[in-house]
This record gives structure tokens, sequence and C-alpha cells, in this order.
């Protein structure tokens, strides 16, 4: 596979390291009442769509970049890579 | 024997005269030749025994899709088996032999399997060999797979290189036939980046066996003249005796180069090479196969593929046989017979199962209309064909023609589903082809040659325009359209004897019948119950003509039974190449320590911890075993000082405002609070509350940490935090570089460290104790000026440091440090001596650490804040991971001293039965310590921490062994760590 990386164009998928679920960015306040019940989702509970997944890539081979790239699992097309950074700030994730 | 089957014309060189042998028989061919050709030419019609039934075998095809000849070429570590003598491109002084006989070739003792054959069919070894149940594997199975089989493999190392490369380019073009030439021109002229690639040593395709023209001039001629063009173009990488053998996702190919196979000696360049190709875009225009047609002993050597008998004749100038019939359901077919006349070759008759007017007129060559061929005879060679109208002729080679199926299999690589064409009685692409392919010529069931040629170049434009290329402006190829009538004709049904469909795997007509009676009726059931299409060449002359009388069981058509789809690769790729040259010690990248070379120097041992080789200890002389320099290493440092490079460990320069903000999210414990030029030990869950990586962590400024990790962990430590700080707390101003790489580090450890540093360690930096005590570091300069820095950490639980140097001046360092510590006795230890000090101390590792247990069970739970976030802290306090009687962290000693304890040992309550019920626990690290004079352990026991001086019983039921053990503090030395304060 070849992924668009937004800042260094086309890259063979061997460089990067595959993570899954780009719902792992919104990781839940541990504050909450009912945070364990929402950690448990957090870690254990994914999606498994026949189509359009948005999941994680971390670029390790080269600029070290977490990626969230949306990928069709039935047919390997992806439409649309970001930075994760850029992902996780529009998700309301700061400091 | 002197190429008696020699005719006139060809491609061949007849000026460069080749020597080879078969079965240790001289022969002689020409440059050009296939082995196979070369074979024919000899007269050498048998080749081969078959898989199951050691049938006599010959040449049946003149391509990559053979099944039959495969042979083995080479001799001793050079010797390669199975390769199909159809695709051996023959060279001065090849030896081949034949494969799967006892005894030889021409009296084989295992063709005593073809007498038993009634009670070999389809399935035969699940039903015969069911009892009993034990002799499957012991007996039943190794005798089959000695009685069966292909060729052998020699076993001793591959001698030759295998090489990868990776190749771009904006239009691929798979198969230099006519559809592919005209593609590449296509591409080429328009200035398009292409390769173009083909399993050939002579591109051209069918041009090169077939007396079709273009452009008024023999197909051959116009190939050649093609391949002159694209030779001249720089745009043009051209790849012949590259097989593309898969379509993978996003343009991706996969191809083999047989780069010196074709050469007696490789001469020092690599045999073969694995290319992966990026295209933009794709045209395949890979040809179609032949199939034959079924019919009773239509195996045997001298019975080949109409296509292949005129490749033979046209292309390399052999006749395969002296009395040619052909048998035919298909126009095609008699081009062969054609040819043959033209080339003077004694064509007896040509068979067509259609009772119809003949397509061309061959004046004094016999038509049998509306017939068939039922039988043949000769069991080592053709002597006769026998029709189903009773007729009776003596031929020595059957020309067999079925019709043609389009290679659709790399347009099925990824969801291409072909479909059926009545008209061509055959599947074509279909579904949805892989990202970026067109598919052109007979590939696409464009079966005529100014049909493949228009394709070809159409769809080549049609590729390179969506690229933004503008198609050049040259005339089209001409040429004529040649008849393709054919009927759907598979297999003769008034033949008694056994009909062939899979050549390969022995699969006849009668075992295809036989799986639709046990009900093995769809197609993937059908291959598996009868092993059609698999092996070598993956069916693709038989899996069709199958399908189809399949499909007459079933009553269904052809499309509604179903077709295999096709997988790469498209025909074998050696496991060399695949490996290429990740192999032996390159298989994994290793990694060398700054002091290898001294440790080398100095009597090192080796030991590979990941990726890395660490000295595992230093023997001295005198020393007898392994034992005896680990004892001393751990008691000389404990007795004055020890020096080991521990630079293996992860290292993280971590720097920004936030950084202590940072490193409290990550550890368990917190680190802001850390003052500068302390460290800290820091301890890493996973989010699910597990234990993860642990290690220590120096701020050495307002805003700079340097953290470290375990060996292990390194890699995947830094990925974690590079998630956590752009994917989870994204706008930290934190900045991170792995600097493992950057710094030599070693531990200096022992009651002399001080003072061996003192005499490394530039005189303005105070190493007193009150000065630089436990747990401070500092940023130093050492041996007048170089930088370095200095932790007082120890892993020991002596007084230690670990002192860190720029990588390029560890190895000096070791050398420096170990000079300076001879008044001392300082000695250099290993990885052992280290594993001795840390079980002595009780220092969690991975055996500790290993994915399944708390800080609870270690005895950290109180490093897990409340008071702040962090990776793991919430699913870390669920009840389960902090239950009381959970198992904790503890130490062990034999009551008996002179036992020797063994890790993995299962911890039972004295008085209770060794079973999984009453399992308290396990021990998980043990060494002898040379301190302590005996064996001591670590391990995990449950509510451990009340269970002191209790005695439990160590069982390991894998070793036969069970012995009392004295649960104890797991800090056997200085439990009140007053040396290392010291």
């Amino acid at each position: 596979m070849i992924i668009n990386h937004p800042l260094l164009g086309p890259r063979d998928a061997a460089e990067f390291v595959y993570l899954g679920d780009a719902a792992l960015i919104d990781r839940p306040d541990w504050q909450a009442e009912d945070a364990a019940a929402q950690f448990h989702a957090y870690g254990y509970l994914r999606d498994n769509p026949a189509g359009a997944h948005r999941e994680l890539w971390y670029h390790e081979q080269g600029d070290r970049s977490w990626l969230v790239v949306t990928r069709d699992t039935l047919t390997h097309e992806i439409t649309q890579v970001e930075l994760a950074r850029d992902v996780a700030r529009a998700r309301g994730r700061s400091k | 024997m002197s190429q008696q089957n020699r005719i006139e014309g060809g491609l061949v060189n007849r000026a460069k005269p080749l020597k080879f042998s078969f079965n240790g028989k001289a022969m002689q061919g020409y440059e050009g030749d296939t082995l196979a050709s070369a074979l024919l030419a000899n007269g050498q019609r048998l080749v081969g025994r078959s898989f199951k039934y050691h049938r006599p075998r010959g040449i049946f095809t003149a391509g990559s899709e053979e099944p039959n000849a495969l042979v083995h070429l080479r001799t001793a570590a050079h010797g390669e088996p199975n390769t199909r003598a159809t695709m051996a491109e023959l060279f001065d002084g090849l030896k081949a032999k034949s494969q799967n006989h006892r005894g030889s070739l021409e009296h084989d003792l295992m063709a005593v399997t073809d007498f038993l054959s009634p009670f070999l069919s389809a399935g035969f070894y699940y039903k015969t060999f069911m009892w009993p149940k034990s002799f499957w594997e012991k007996v039943y199975e190794p005798a089959i797979r000695a009685a069966a089989g292909l060729g052998a493999l020699s076993m001793k190392e591959d001698p030759d290189t295998y090489d990868k490369g990776f190749l771009h380019c904006d239009l691929l073009v798979i198969g230099a036939g006519p559809a592919g030439l005209a593609a590449a021109l296509a591409g080429g002229r328009a200035g398009a980046r292409v390769i173009l690639a083909d399993e050939d040593f002579l591109p051209g395709g069918r041009l090169n066996a077939e007396t079709l023209e273009v452009d008024g001039m023999p197909g051959a001629v116009w190939a050649a003249q093609a391949m002159a063009e694209l030779a001249s173009m720089d745009n043009v990488r051209i790849l012949t005796r590259t097989t593309v053998y898969g379509a993978y996702d996003h343009g991706i190919y996969g191809a083999l180069e047989r780069c010196t196979d074709h050469l007696a000696d490789a001469g020092g360049k690599p045999r073969q090479v694995l290319w992966r190709i990026y295209s933009k875009r794709a045209v395949l225009a890979a040809g179609s196969t032949e199939r034959p047609i079924a019919f009773g002993n239509n195996d045997r050597p001298g019975v080949m593929l109409a296509g292949a008998v005129r490749a033979y004749a046209n292309r390399f100038g052999v006749a395969p046989g002296r009395e040619v019939a052909v048998f035919t359901n298909n126009d095609d077919g008699w081009r062969t017979a054609a040819d043959l006349v033209a080339k003077g070759v004694d064509v007896r008759a040509v068979v067509d199962c259609r009772d119809a007017e003949p397509p061309v007129s061959l004046p004094g060559v016999r038509h049998v209309r509306g017939a068939a061929v039922v039988n043949t005879v000769g069991r080592k060679g053709l002597k006769a064909i026998t029709l189903t109208n009773g007729t009776t002729i003596p031929v020595d080679c059957l020309a067999v023609s079925g019709g043609w199926n389009p290679n659709v299999h790399l347009t099925c690589h990824q969801r291409g589903r072909p479909e059926w064409r009545d008209d061509l009685n055959a599947f074509v692409p279909g579904g949805v082809l892989p990202v970026g392919m067109a598919v052109a010529g007979a590939a696409n069931g464009s079966m005529t040659l100014s049909a493949a040629l228009a394709e070809g170049r159409a769809q080549a434009e049609g590729q390179i325009e969506a690229l933004g290329f503008t198609p050049a402006k040259a005339e089209a190829p001409k040429a004529a359209d040649e008849p393709r009538l054919a009927a759907a004709f598979w297999y003769v049904k008034e033949s008694t004897k056994r009909a062939w469909l899979d050549l390969q795997n022995d699969v006849t007509v009668k075992d295809v019948k036989l799986s639709y009676q046990e009900g093995f009726r769809s197609v993937e059931h059908l291959k598996r119950y009868t092993t059609l299409g698999m092996a070598t060449d993956q069916g693709k002359t038989a899996n069709i003509p199958a399908l189809a009388i399949m499909a007459e069981c079933t009553g269904k058509t052809i499309p509604e039974t179903g077709t295999t789809i096709f997988r790469p690769p498209y025909t074998p790729v050696p496991m060399g190449a695949l490996a290429g040259r990740s192999r032996g010690k390159d298989f994994r990248p290793y990694r060398l320590t700054p002091s290898h070379k001294w440790a080398e120097a100095n009597g090192a041992s080796f030991v590979t911890v990941g990726n890395w080789l660490r000295a595992e200890w230093y023997t001295r002389e005198g020393e007898k075993g392994w034992r005896d320099s680990v004892d001393r290493e751990a008691k000389m440092t404990r007795e004055s000082v020890g020096i080991c490079d521990v630079t293996t460990l992860g290292k993280i320069d971590i720097k920004g405002r936030d950084a202590g903000a940072f490193l409290d999210k990550v550890y368990s414990n917190t680190f802001s609070t850390l003052a500068v030029g302390k460290v800290r030990y820091g301890l890493m869950l996973r989010e699910d509350g597990i234990c993860y990586d642990d290690g220590t962590t120096a701020r050495l400024g307002e805003n700079h940490y340097v953290m470290t990790t375990t060996t292990a962990n390194a890699v995947l430590v830094f990925r974690r935090l590079e998630f956590a700080r752009q994917c989870l707390w994204p706008d930290m101003d934190v900045h991170l570089i792995s600097t493992t790489d950057g710094w030599a580090q070693f531990a200096v450890a022992g009651p002399k460290s001080r003072d061996l540093l003192r005499k490394v360690v530039d005189k303005e930096f105070d190493l007193s104790n009150e000065a630089f005590p436990f747990m401070a570091c500092g940023e130093i300069t050492v041996c007048g000026g170089m930088p370095a820095r200095l932790f007082r950490i120890s892993f020991s639980g002596e007084l230690a440091y670990e002192i860190a140097v720029p990588a390029r001046y560890g190895n000096s360092m070791m050398g420096v440090l170990v000079e300076a510590g001879k008044e001392f006795d300082a000695v250099p230890y290993g990885t052992e001596a280290l594993g001795v000090m840390r079980i002595e101390k009780g220092h969690a590792t991975a055996n500790e650490l290993n994915g399944q247990t708390t800080a609870h069970n270690i005895g950290l739970g109180k490093m897990v804040s409340q008071k702040k976030e962090c990776i793991g802290q919430v699913l870390s306090q669920r009840p389960e991971m902090i239950r009381e009687d959970a198992i904790r962290l503890m130490g062990f000693r034999p009551v008996d001293r002179s036992k020797k304890l063994i890790a993995g040992s299962h911890l039972i309550t004295k008085g209770e039965e060794a079973n999984m019920e009453n399992d308290q626990g396990w021990m998980t690290s043990v060494a002898y310590s040379p301190n302590l004079g005996h064996s001591i352990g670590l391990g995990f026991i449950k509510r451990g921490h009340e269970r002191k001086g209790e005695i439990v019983r160590a069982v390991s039921p894998v070793h036969g062994s069970e012995m009392e053990v004295e649960i104890v503090s797991a800090h056997f030395i200085d439990p009140e760590g007053e040396r290392l304060r010291g």
C-alpha cells in the first residue's frame, strides 16, 4: 500500500507502523463519574467496519508523524490522510 | 542422437551450438533453445514420471504453464528441482535430470502404482488409511510421501545470491506479445516512463511462435523492430526473463527477474532479483493459454498442445514428431496443421470434433469431420491414436487444441471475478480490477492479432492520457484477423480409458465425476478433494476443462458452477528470491555496542539481546565454564568495582516547557516535582493498568529530562511517547528525540566505583557523597574536557554510577575505565553477572514485567499516583487488579541450600496436591548467588508479603522436579540499601 503523507507525499506502507482505530485519540476523562466504564470501552471495544475506517499509522521509518488514515477495509482505497495532531486538536484535545 | 528432429527455420542461432546433458546423456542444442525444445530436437520425448501414478510423461506445452516436464537442473548445492523445461533457457554445459522415479526414468520401479490406480482415485487416502489412527503419521503418510511427489532438494545451503529492488514507472506493461509491444510503444512514444516486463528471454510472445504478419513482415521481425525502438528510448526499461507474479494494492506489482539462470556461471551476480514495481498505471497483456481436450490415455509423451507444437516448429526449428495428427475443437488447431505442412512435416490427419468445413484448405491432409480421439497407444511415447469412428492412425505426435483461456490471473489478485464469454468458451477479466490496471489483447479476450495490437495501443493511450501525456501520432500496426471459431467440447465421452485433466496432479475426468458423486461440487471443494489445480502450474491448462465437466455433472452452466480465482504468484517464486539478502546472520540487522571491539579483544562471549550483541561474560584464563566467569564478575563487583556497557537501554531526550507535565502523564509516578540534578525510578503502565516498562529518568535542566527504557522496549516506548504527544496531548510543548545510539553508557558499580571515577572525571566536579548523593545526576567532563553525563543510580545495589559519553568515544571510554580501575582489581562484567546482581537485589525485569502483572503485584502499587492523570491509572484501580490476595513479588531460597532452583516452577502450599487448583504462583527468575553461596529466586506468590518465612513446594512437572523453598524478601543483599547510599 501507499500512504500519501500530508507532509512527505506518497510513501510505502512498509515505512509505517499500524496501531488501529483512530478512536484511540478520544481518550476519556479520568475524572468522569463513569471513568472506569469509559476506559473499558476505550481500551477494549472497537468497531469493525466493512468500508471506511479511520485508523492510526505511525511513520516510524520516516518523520515520526502519527497519521489518521481513512482506508476502505474492503478495497484498501485510502481516501484521506491527516496529521493525527490536527485531528486531535480538532476533536478538542489540548494539554 | 544428434538433433534428428531439427528442421529448418526458427529463431535459434545455429552458429552457436550448445552442449548439455539429460540424465547423463550428452546432447546438443542451439542458442535460443529452451531445454524443452532441445530435448525434442534430440528426440527425447520421455522426460519425467507423474506425481501419483508414475506415468511416463513428456513435454506438453512450450511455456510457463507446463504441467509435466519438471526437471532437476544443475548439480549439488546449485541443483534446482521442479524446473519447467519449457522455461529453462539452454546454456553450454547445462546438466538436467528427470524426477520422481526409482531406478531409471525408462524403468521406474514405482510405475506399479499405475496398476494400483483403481484403488488410488481422488480422496483415496482419506478413505483407505483411516485405521488404525496412529498409523497415519508414522506409516501411511511417510510411505505416501515417499511414493508420490516431485523433485528433491539438495538439502545443502543455497550458494547463490538474490537481491531485491524497487522500480517506479508511469506505465507498467506486463507481457511483450503483440498487445504488450503495442502498449509499450504507445507509452514510450508519448514520453511516459514505461517498464515492459516479459517472462520469456525473447520478447514477442506468440509473434515468435506464429507465422502471422504485422505490417507486411513476419511477426517475429516486427517484434524485434519494436523492441529495438523501445530499447532506444531512455524512458523505457525493458525487463526480459521477468515474470510479474502479483498485483498488489495501489499499483504495486511484484516481479521476479531471472538474471543468471541462463548462464553456466553467475559470475558473482545475483541469480534472481525480486522487484517491487510502483506503477501509476498498468496494462496487463499476459496473453492466453491453450487448454487440452480430455480423452483416453491423453497423457502419453507425444501428446502436446497444438499451439506448442507449432511454437516448436516455428520458433525453435524443431518438429516434435515425424508423423503428426491434430485433434481440435476450433479453427486455431488447424493453424498447427498448416504450419507443419509448410515446414514439410508429415501431418497424417486433422481430427475436428465439429462437423464443418475446414477453415483452411490443406491438400493431402486427411480431415476427419465430427470425430474425436478416444484412445492412444505407446507407453513411453505415442505410437498411434484411435478415433471414435474406430480408425487407428499411427502417429508419434498428437497436437491437441481445446481452445484458449485468457490469462486473467493478475486481474483476480484483488477483487476481480472473471466473467464467462460464451463466444470464446472462456473466462475474461471481470469485476473490479486492481487499481490502475487495464487489460489488453488475448488476456482480455481479444483473441486475434489485429485486435490485440489495436487494444494494446488503445488501452495504453487511455492510461497515459489519464496521467496527462499526449499520445504520439503514429501509424497503427496492421495485421489480419485470423479465424477463431471454436466449439464447446471438453472431453471425449466415448473414452473408456483414463482421460487426464490435470497432468501435474494426475487428476482424471473420472476423479471429477467421483468428486461430484461424493458431494464435493463447489469448485473449491473439487480442488481440495481431487488436488486439481494445485502445485507448480496451478492448473493453468486443467482448471477450465474440469470446471466444464463439473458443470455438466450438475446440469448447470459453467459460469453458474463458478471459477477458481487466483492468488499470487502467477508462477513459482523461489524462497531464496523472497528472502533476498535477509538470510543467515543478515536475516535481521544486528547492532554492536560502543565497546564491542574492546569486549572482543578482552575475552567476551556475546549474547543476542533484541537486535544487540551484548557481552554476556568475559572469560579469564583458567576459567572452565561460564559460571566461573559470572561468579567472579558478580563477586568482584560487590567486593571492589565492576564495569558494564549498558548502552542498549533506551534513551529518550525530552525537552520543552511541558516536559515534566508530560512525564507525569506517561509514568505512573510524578516527575514534575523532581529537582534539577536528580534521577527518579519510573514505572509505566499500559492503558489497561498492567505494567509496561520501567527505567530511570533524570532531570538535567528545568525543561530537560533524559528517560531510560528497558533494552527490549526502547523502540516501543518511544513510539508510545510520540503517540501521547501528538494524539493525546497535542498542545503540550514537548519534543522527543531518541538518543540511544548517541551516548555510550557504562555502569560503574561497587564500593570502589567512586574512587575509580575520581581518576577519570575532571577535578572540578565533586563526587563526594554530599555533593553528588544517591540519585544525583549532572553534566560533567572527563579525561580533560570531554563532555559526559553522570548518574548516580544502581541496578546492582552497590554504590554505583552510570557514566555516558558520546557514542564514538565509547570504546576508548571502556578501556580508560578498566585501566583506571586496575589498582582496584576492577572487572568488566557482562549481562549474566548483571542478571545475578539484579536478582540478588530483587529488581524486576522482563521476567517479572511480563505483560500480566500489575504494580500491585510487584509491590509498587503505591507508586501509581491517585492525584494526577496518567496512562493506565484508571484501569489499574479495578478491584481485580488490586485485590488483597493477589500474587506478590517475593524472594525464594531452597531449604536445602545445595539445591538449584528452577525458573518456571509452580509454587504449592505444603501439604496440598500439586495441581492447577492449588497453584499459588510461580518462580520467575533464578540464579546462583556467589555472594550468598546458594541458589536464589524471584517469583510471584499469593499474599506473598504476609508469608515471609513460610516453606512452600516449588514443583516443575516439566523437569520432574520438586523441592521445598522458603519465602523471603526479594532483597537478598543489603535490604536497607545502605551500600548504594554510601
